[in-house]
């Protein structure tokens, strides 16, 4: 017998009697009066910046130093006036190693964790996102929900593809708990909400 | 071979440092606490965590089937693994296939449980984990004493002087920023320069096909996107059947294991890149047996937070290393034995009961109920010291014969002071009441 049949059929023999499976539409999760501060709260918080903006995008962006400062940038929201990488001309991941600003669209946030949902479907840029230096993530005001079972009753994990909640950036507490920013990811943060 | 006593005492042995580390993992729960007192539903939501672990249990070899076929329809190659062994060859033969001889890794307690890195090196592949605390400790050549955080043990002066013959720091240098700098730059080049990716998965969708995996450092992330090969190692009891109930699991994990709302990365792979491979491995070793015991099985809903092990007095003023296992702490304990009875017998015993660990545990597992059903059962293999046997049989003895008790209780009264007790080593007996409460009692209750 392989060995999955033979895992499976030892798992069938074990299981318990049958247990159902608990309605979580009636969870009462926490929900906050002022969604859009609590979420910038939430966001620096984990070690991230917010920004409400209120203006054009490309303001908010070069208020960001590290933006001012950067000479590469990869940007996937479009109009980005520094973005200088053409994505799709990239084959290799490795050759985004000297990134230094990245500028990712978010499909949700939310507000209990300062969490941003975002979709990669494939391609070299997934790497992007983590070989950066510093961060910048677009996200607009009506995609701002309470809390996570919200959330994914928004979002769809691409097939194949990749998501992911970030929550502010690169961080490890691995020497003696203290905080480090800027572990091997992003060594800065910033949400931009835009209306 | 020493029991979990005798290296505890090693550990205790130097007191500052006892209490250095007692004082640092309770930081640690008390920042749980906090996070939790954000969340008014946190009950609520423990009970939710259980009862959906309940119900996957209860039809796991289901989910696992939908599991497969929907990462397969994702284009991700699943294999399955009986035991360790059988896990570290199917490994090895998807790197040795294809060529692959430097491998990163972001964090997998499963394939530390597998002693997959030895097996690896031992067949000639460089094996670099890449979490910030278990590169320390893989540097050390010892293993995690704690499984979120790894190198929790050590001080910084430590871990300065490991980074300055291992990576060139200066010497004496012990600041965490700039010696995670060092380490920053450090694994990045191992990021660059590595032909295959491993993670560990914190959770697998079955609706999806998905693996979930949590870090907060970015590694596993950039151990999957550089290289074309992403192997993801899962234990069976990983499943959620959908992403609503992964909602709850989420909102309870971070929160539980270092008081932060979310992990900074909570990535979803679903299949592999274009052009890459992805490989799932999926790994009973034992686990089948531990869901046959009725009595055990709730032990298979651990979400690996290790908030057990945070709240534990006997962690917290023991160290991880005391265990020998590589889950230390209350999970670890009752986990341990079912792969090894004899050989963990001690680690039932390594508890005070105090049910602390199962008052913080996501998914309420019955922990100190498990501890104590073990000691039973160790009892009955013959697996328990003989000083432990007769304290045991005398115990219940007395305990079964008030004549006995109330003499017992005289007796103990008068000589208590004067018998060698190691109880005391660290601590004073309080001082013998004269009376015994019965007597007390019957004055309060009648009096003159």
């Amino acid at each position: 017998m392989s060995a999955r049949d033979e895992i499976l059929k030892a798992l069938r023999a074990a299981a318990a009697a049958p247990a159902p499976l608990p309605d979580l539409a009636r969870v009462k999760a926490v929900q906050y009066p002022d969604l859009p501060e609590r979420f910038a709260r939430s966001v620096i918080e984990v070690g991230g910046r917010c920004v409400l903006v209120e203006g054009p995008l490309e303001d908010a962006l070069g208020a960001i130093p590290e933006y001012a400062a950067a000479r590469k940038v990869v940007s996937l929201v479009p109009g980005v006036r520094k973005a200088n990488v053409d994505l799709a001309s990239v084959s290799d991941p490795h050759d985004l190693n000297d990134v230094d600003f990245c500028v990712l669209p978010a499909e949700v946030g939310v507000a209990e964790s300062g969490a941003c949902w975002i979709v990669q479907h494939g391609g070299p840029n997934r790497a992007a996102a983590f070989l950066t230096q510093h961060l910048a993530v677009v996200v607009r005001v009506d995609a701002l929900v309470h809390n996570l079972h919200e959330a994914y009753a928004r979002v769809a994990i691409p097939s194949p593809g990749f998501a992911m909640w970030l929550s502010g950036p690169s961080k490890t507490a691995d020497i003696e708990q203290a905080l480090v920013i800027g572990a091997h990811g992003a060594r800065s943060c910033t949400v931009l909400v835009t209306s | 071979m020493s029991d979990h006593a005798a290296r505890a005492a090693e550990f205790v042995a130097d007191q500052s440092r006892m209490h250095w580390h007692d004082q640092a993992v309770w930081f640690i729960r008390s920042k749980r606490d906090v996070a939790r007192s954000f969340v008014p539903e946190w009950e609520e939501l423990r009970s939710l965590g259980s009862q959906i672990k309940a119900h996957t249990l209860s039809r796991l070899p289901d989910y696992l089937e939908e599991f497969e076929k929907n990462a397969v329809a994702a284009g991700a190659r699943v294999h399955w693994a009986r035991d360790a062994d059988e896990h570290n060859r199917i490994v090895h033969g998807i790197l040795r296939d294809h060529g692959v001889a430097r491998l990163v890794k972001s964090k997998s307690m499963l394939t530390e449980e597998c002693h997959l890195n030895e097996y690896l090196e031992e067949h000639g592949v460089e094996v670099v984990d890449t979490d910030l605390g278990e590169r320390i400790v893989q540097f050390r050549r010892e293993p995690p004493s704690h499984i979120v955080m790894p190198a929790i043990h050590l001080k910084k002066e430590e871990i300065g002087e490991l980074f300055h013959h291992k990576l060139g720091t200066p010497v004496g240098l012990a600041d965490p920023k700039q010696l995670a700098e060092a380490a920053r730059g450090h694994l990045r080049e191992k990021f660059l320069g590595a032909q295959a990716g491993l993670t560990g998965v914190n959770f697998a969708i079955a609706s999806t096909g998905s693996v979930v995996v949590c870090t907060n450092e970015g590694n596993a992330d950039l151990g999957t996107s550089l290289p074309p090969i992403h192997i993801a190692c899962m234990g069976v009891e990983k499943i959620v059947p959908s992403p609503s109930e992964l909602a709850v699991f989420l909102r309870l994990l971070a929160r539980s294991a270092t008081g932060q709302p979310i992990t900074t990365y909570t990535s979803h792979f679903q299949g592999p890149r274009p052009g890459a491979e992805m490989h799932i491995v999926i790994v009973d070793h034992g686990r089948s047996r531990i869901l046959a015991r009725e009595e055990y099985r709730n032990s298979l809903k651990c979400i690996r937070c290790g908030a057990c092990m945070n709240t534990c007095p006997v962690y917290r003023r023991s160290g991880g290393h005391s265990y020998g296992v590589t889950v230390a702490g209350p999970i670890g304990s009752v986990l341990a034995p079912h792969i090894d009875p004899k050989k963990h017998a001690d680690l039932p015993f390594a508890s005070s009961l105090c049910g602390s660990c199962t008052d913080v545990c996501p998914v309420r597992i019955d922990l100190h109920h498990q501890l104590l059903t073990w000691r039973g059962e160790l009892a009955s293999l013959g697996l328990v010291p003989l000083h432990k046997r007769v304290v045991s049989r005398v115990g219940a003895w007395l305990l079964a014969r008030t004549w006995a008790y109330r003499i017992f209780g005289k007796l103990l009264r008068v000589f208590a002071p004067h018998i060698p007790n190691p109880w005391t080593r660290q601590r004073d007996l309080p001082p013998m009441p004269r009376e015994s409460f019965r007597a007390q009692w019957r004055k309060r209750v009648r009096p003159r």
